[in-house]
């Protein structure tokens, strides 16, 4: 029987000039407490941020800060080991280390008219004093709930749960449409 | 057009581009600029409307967005109609195709003008009063026609097909209104730094420097206005912390600063592009709101007030400096107020002829002023009527003296101009859920302090005349601007904004106060003096309701309807209440004002629903296998938002023919389904079995890793929340699944409990509901299928029903679990969902060797009833507890607590009565009850009668030749045997009550 | 759309958010012990209070917390948000 460990298919979603699909990665939930951040970021060798809503990155690894115990891990595809690195570094620390690579997509919006897009949907002030590059929340746009994180001035990676993916990228694409 | 009566130069329409317009079936035309009003008024029609109730002939009353009678609809195509917009609003463009309303056959010969010949037996409250009895006529008789009759337009029949757009916004400042005072609230406030937003209703900036004669004398700053006016507005286009919105209406104030604008993008264009959104709504969050509505003139109620040539005076004005147009050759001014003086001296310098000037107050200095003009000025004075009936054709005047009336006089005229005043627009103010302080000097109702962050500026808060005006915006535009860009400041910060507003400089009283209620006439008012236009209501009718008996303003407001619809008060509320005050024998304020209700002006439904319609307005939820079933011609059913697989119908089949051959493939050889919309949840953590056990019914230190349990979770109230597998992946690890439809909220619940009442817990909670791919393969032939497929050892011993194995499938990742949902040999594959297509067809491929069937939701539904599986929200209903369901054997009954366990222990809950989940056989197997029928203990019991519950689940099985049902009902398992009885719509059914367990009731098939 | 300060993330707009009822109201450590009454009043009995209420709601669509606030029935404002387990402050009290 054929091996089918390169056999994925991602969900479709409309690519256009202000929004593209993300390569694959690999996805963890990390959930515990202080010491556990701090050994996650040591192990990782990527800053793992305490600060509420903001991402912290290392060359293709980041660590998005989602909750006061909970972190978003995004690592590039192939890099499926860095769990276990990951879970001997925190062996003993009460945590939660879930793979959930395959529940989301990470899309791409970006341009000048990023904001004015993701305003269509987004009730959150995106401006650059009140979500500046580096911030990063789940939050929802119109009915889906996304993770949004500002990795640029014109330029913010969203994270949709895979099902909402083909919902998100119609609603930006009809919201530029004689708008943009 | 008619020549003579367009100025020849002036004001805002371009000459030089003239614009063709159809108004009921008449070609008109108009230039660039003009308003359907304007252009109508040019073209000589001044009858634009019927009114509501009587369909007297009714022309324009104002210029602006409070005009209550020439209400139009404007058709752009079968589809683009547009009931109930202000003439006084609509742009007119090349083609442009406009109706009046509320008359048939036609505006001039209108058959429901005969209710204004019975008028005098129609008087307020008619309706309540008239139509009574039969009781049972009002239904088929009085109500439905009385509904053909009312009602302002008709709202169009097909769906909209123009799309609509949304923004949030943010800003520091929003200006509503860019009238004098907004203009220089925004540029004190740009000046300062803040981000701003002004917006504006209007096709231009400048509010009421719109209406300036074109040689206006007028300054602001030292300039002349226009020219400020344009500087003002050049500088603040170009400064890219402000956003300058025209055709923009606040409509709306909610909490915490945010504003609702709708902007209306395309409907003055001719040929609006397909892709742009016809409106778009914003909703704006500001840190500081200054409101610079301005204010409404007031009308004046006397007898004839409302016949087509009578307008306000201010109106009167625009139209003429602002659209060039003349409203009429000879015309008659009513006045309370200084300031209409100024549109006599207008409309006498292009060549009006003013008759007079009648002046309901004693002599005075404006009065001097319009003798030296030549105009002659009647003080102190009356109206005593007006003649003509599709347009004004004469006036009764005459002054009021102590002994009696002096100088009746009939003065032929084609327009009377009136005004009793300036009312400021104090809607968004009291919507901000600010209060109201009457002002004794002013005699209106000013803004006072509002709990929100905003601040009233200019003629909206009483503060007349242009200078005082733009320095009032000034002030409060660069005082916004400093509370909003505080540094101290967070957010909003709503809380301290109260009593602010109140902190702001009282206006300077006016020269006039003007006036308002029912104009004094000495002796009995002869024909009827209208309040409120929109809703044909007059002095009369007010004074009837308070001879009734109300007194509170909200009831007689209701019961005369004065101030209602799209008017809401703007013209009418003022007068009203000076009618009912000065009845009553008390001051406004007392009296108090009914609330000003959102919008301001009609909002199109479409621009609320915005994007979110069609293939919008819901997420379409897809499972990694849905294409693979789209593309076998599954029918999908929605549950949720997921498209699930109902059943997979091979040509000629319809529904049951397919679910009948779906369901007797998967017990006679394997069937596959796609089970990924369960909900599932990683509980992870050294707390994790503790978590499980205080929160489902079932008791799971007995769990080995490895294996799996049917749980079952309830609210703390006892009833079945909802259910699923629980499997231990490890020690501190389970893989919980739930329904479907309850992922969100078990989740929710989940976090309740562990973040609000065991937060010592060490145990956390991931959604994996779309990370996996479920496929379940169900059958005798399961195993076969699988074998070879995984690397997990499938042998009975080694892997036995509810059993959890990590591994892989073709190289992919996998958790295996071997349970079923059909009572047969199942396992069901989890892989991470890119993967589900490719492992989903490998599957397929080395099952079509035995047989293997895709079946869907509906197959899925009578496998599980055959075995007498639940449902949770089908067979139960939030009021069935685990021991109704017959599910007693999975509750932890040694542990001390669980989330239920408490109202469970109550004797209630253990009632001998209460409503059981039971098999119900019908005698005649073919007959198939309904879902929902209810259950009856007699044959032929008298209606109403008491069931005792009803069928919750009910199909016919192949499997079985015949039709199986459960239902609720009460005491039903101490019932067993007990024939009782089903009502249908095609006669009673007897049934038998049953156990629930149709098929395989040993449980041997789940061995294979 | 009400702006809500979480405690965690700071001001956000309300979609974000679930409300989930009145505050302060703990499950009982024993309920078997608990009275019938009692147990229907914890379930069941809330406030319905004109003026400053004590709520519960949850930063669904952000980080997730819980967190108490105390809000302004009248006029929709809120006094403060603060987390939980943290005592409900004076009314009125600091943001």
């Amino acid at each position: 029987m054929a091996d089918l460990a390169h056999a994925r298919t991602a969900p479709l979603v409309d690519e256009n000039r202000w929004l593209r699909m993300l390569p694959d990665v690999c996805r963890w939930v990390l959930r515990g407490d202080e010491p556990v951040r701090a050994a996650a970021e040591a192990a990782l060798g990527l800053p793992v941020p305490a600060e509420a809503c903001r991402a912290g990155t290392s060359g293709e690894r980041a660590a998005l800060w989602l909750g006061p115990d909970e972190w978003l891990l995004i690592a590039p595809e192939g890099q499926e080991g860095l769990a276990d690195r990951l879970a001997r570094a925190l062996e003993g620390r009460p945590h939660s280390l879930v793979d959930v690579s395959h529940r989301q997509v990470g899309l791409l919006v970006h341009g000048d008219v990023a904001t004015t897009l993701l305003a269509s949907g987004c009730p959150l002030d995106l401006s650059d004093r009140a979500f500046p590059v580096g911030m990063c929340t789940r939050t929802v746009l119109a009915k889906a709930e996304v993770v949004l994180w500002r990795t640029g001035v014109d330029e913010f990676r969203l994270e949709v749960w895979r099902s909402f993916a083909p919902y998100v990228t119609q609603f930006l694409a009809e919201s530029a449409r004689g708008t943009i | 057009m008619i020549e003579g009566l367009r100025t020849g130069h002036g004001g805002q329409v371009d000459r030089g581009r003239p614009v063709h317009f159809q108004f009921d079936g008449r070609r008109y035309q108009g230039f660039a600029g003009d308003t359907l009003a304007s252009a109508l008024l040019a073209n000589g029609v001044h009858l634009m409307g019927r009114s509501f109730k009587y369909h007297r002939p009714r022309g324009l009353l104002a210029a602006g967005p409070e005009e209550p009678n020439a209400l139009v609809t404007v058709r752009r195509d079968a589809a683009r109609v547009t009931p109930n917009l202000r003439a006084t609003q609509v742009e007119i463009y090349e083609g442009l195709v406009a109706e009046s309303q509320n008359r048939w056959p036609s505006l001039r010969f209108d058959v429901g003008a005969i209710n204004d010949f019975f008028s005098p037996f129609i008087p307020a409250g008619f309706y309540y009063k008239t139509f009574m009895w039969p009781r049972r006529a009002w239904y088929s008789l009085y109500e439905p026609r009385i509904r053909a009759a009312a009602g302002l337009g008709t709202a169009p029949t097909l769906p909209d097909p123009d799309r609509y757009a949304n923004r949030f916004a943010h800003c520091d400042v929003l200006v509503v209104g860019a009238g004098p005072a907004g203009l220089a609230a925004a540029t004190a406030a740009a000046q300062a730094g803040a981000r701003v937003i002004l917006a504006d209703e209007q096709a231009q900036a400048g509010g009421s420097l719109l209406s300036d004669a074109a040689g206006s004398s007028a300054l602001i700053e030292g300039r002349p206005a226009t020219q400020w006016l344009t500087q003002a507005l050049a500088a603040l286009t170009s400064n890219p912390r402000v956003t300058v919105l025209t055709r923009t209406t606040a409509f709306g104030y909610f909490p915490h600063n945010l504003v609702a604008l709708s902007e209306r993008i395309t409907d003055h264009l001719a040929t609006p592009s397909p892709d742009a959104p016809r409106e778009r709504q914003w909703q704006v969050r500001a840190r500081e709101v200054v409101i610079g509505a301005g204010a409404i003139e007031r009308p004046l109620v006397f007898s004839g007030n409302d016949r087509p040539g009578i307008l306000l005076a201010g109106a009167a004005r625009t139209f003429l400096n602002r659209y060039g147009v003349l409203p009429g050759t000879r015309a008659v001014l009513v006045t309370a107020d200084d300031a209409a003086y100024q549109a006599a001296l207008d409309l006498q310098d292009a060549g009006v002829f003013i008759a007079c000037i009648a002046d309901t107050r004693a002599a005075g200095a404006a009065g001097e002023r319009a003798r030296a003009a030549g105009i002659p000025v009647l003080n102190d004075a009356c109206v005593l009527a007006t003649q003509g009936r599709r347009r004004v054709n004469a006036i009764e005047l005459a002054r009021r003296t102590d002994g009696g009336l002096a100088e009746r006089q009939t003065q032929p005229c084609d327009l009377v101009l009136m005004s009793g005043g300036f009312t400021p627009s104090v809607h968004l103010h009291s919507q901000s859920r600010g209060k109201l302080d009457w002002s004794e000097a002013l005699q209106v109702f000013l803004p006072g302090a509002s709990p929100e962050r905003c601040r009233s500026a200019g003629a909206c808060r009483g503060v007349f005349g242009l200078e005082a005006a733009v320095g009032d915006g000034s002030a409060a535009g660069a005082a916004a601007a400093r509370d909003a860009l505080d540094p101290r400041r967070s957010g909003v910060d709503p809380g301290g904004a109260a009593g602010r507003a109140s902190a702001q400089v009282a206006p300077a009283p006016a020269q006039s106060a003007g006036f308002s209620g029912a104009l004094p006439v000495n002796g009995r008012v002869r024909g009827r003096a209208f309040v409120d236009w929109q809703n044909d209501v007059t002095s009369k009718d007010l004074a009837l309701a308070l001879r009734e008996g109300f007194r509170s303003i909200e009831h007689v407001k209701r019961y005369t309807t004065t101030g209602m619809a799209t008017d809401q008060g703007k013209t009418s509320n003022l007068n009203a209440l000076g009618i009912v005050a000065s009845a009553l024998k008390r001051t406004p304020p007392q009296v108090g004002l009914t609330t000003f209700r959102m919008p301001y002006t009609p909002v199109t439904f479409g621009s609320f629903a915005g994007l979110q319609r069609g293939e919008l307005f819901d997420p379409v939820r897809r499972t990694p296998m849905y294409d693979w079933a789209a593309a076998r011609g599954a029918v999908f059913e929605d549950v949720g938002l997921w498209k699930r697989a109902r059943y997979f119908p091979r040509s000629g089949e319809d529904m049951h023919a397919a679910v009948n051959r779906e369901c007797r493939a998967a017990r006679s050889g394997c069937g596959i389904f796609d089970a990924s919309t369960l909900g599932k949840i990683e509980v992870v953590g050294p707390d994790a079995v503790t978590f499980m056990n205080r929160l489902y019914v079932n008791a799971w230190n007995s769990l080995a890793v490895g294996r799996c349990r049917y749980g079952i979770l309830t609210r703390d109230d006892g009833f079945i929340y909802d259910d699923g597998v629980v499997a231990r992946i490890s020690d501190q690890v389970f893989h919980v699944t739930t329904t479907t439809g309850g992922a969100p909220r078990v989740l929710a619940m989940m976090e309740d409990y562990l973040q609000t009442e065991w937060n010592e817990l060490k145990v956390w909670l991931t959604s994996t509901t779309e990370q996996w791919a479920v496929i379940a393969v169900q059958g005798p032939k399961a195993r076969a299928v699988l074998e070879g497929l995984v690397d997990v050892d499938l042998a009975p011993a080694a892997f036995p029903h509810m059993s959890v194995a990590r591994g892989h499938i073709l190289g992919v990742p996998m958790r295996l679990f071997r349970v079923s949902f059909t009572g047969e040999l199942g396992y069901e594959v989890n892989v991470p969902a890119d993967f589900g297509r490719a492992v989903w067809e490998a599957i397929y491929e080395r099952g079509q060797a035995h047989g293997m069937t895709p079946y869907g939701t509906e197959a899925m539904h009578v496998l599980r009833a055959e075995k007498g599986y639940i449902i949770v929200g089908q067979d139960t209903d939030g009021t069935v507890t685990p021991e109704d369901a017959g599910l007693s054997w999975a509750v932890g009954k040694s542990k001390p607590d669980y989330v239920g366990k408490r109202s469970l222990a109550r004797p209630a809950m253990s009632a001998p009565e209460r409503r059981q989940l039971v098999g119900l056989t019908t005698r005649d197997g073919a007959v198939v009850l309904e879902e929902g029928a209810q259950v009856l203990a007699q044959s032929g019991a008298p209606v109403p009668t008491r069931p005792l519950g009803f069928v919750t689940s009910s199909y016919f099985s192949a499997n079985l030749g015949r039709s199986i049902a459960m239902g609720l009902v009460s005491g039903g398992r101490a019932r067993t045997g007990q024939t009782l009885y089903v009502p249908t719509e095609h006669g009673e059914v007897a049934v038998e009550v049953t156990g629930t367990v149709f098929l395989d009731p040993k449980g041997e098939r789940i061995n294979g | 759309m009400l702006l809500i300060n979480c405690p965690y993330c700071g001001e956000r707009p309300e979609p974000e958010f679930v409300y989930g009822g009145q505050a302060h109201i703990a499950r009982p450590a024993q309920p078997a012990g608990v009275e019938a009454q009692d147990w229907a009043d914890y379930l069941y009995r809330r406030d319905n209070v004109r003026g400053v209420h004590a709520e519960r709601w949850r930063h669904t669509r952000g980080c997730g917390r819980f967190f108490n606030a105390l809000r302004d029935t009248t006029t929709d404002h809120f006094l403060a948000t603060y987390k939980v387990g943290e005592p409900r402050p004076a009314a009125g009290g600091t943001r």
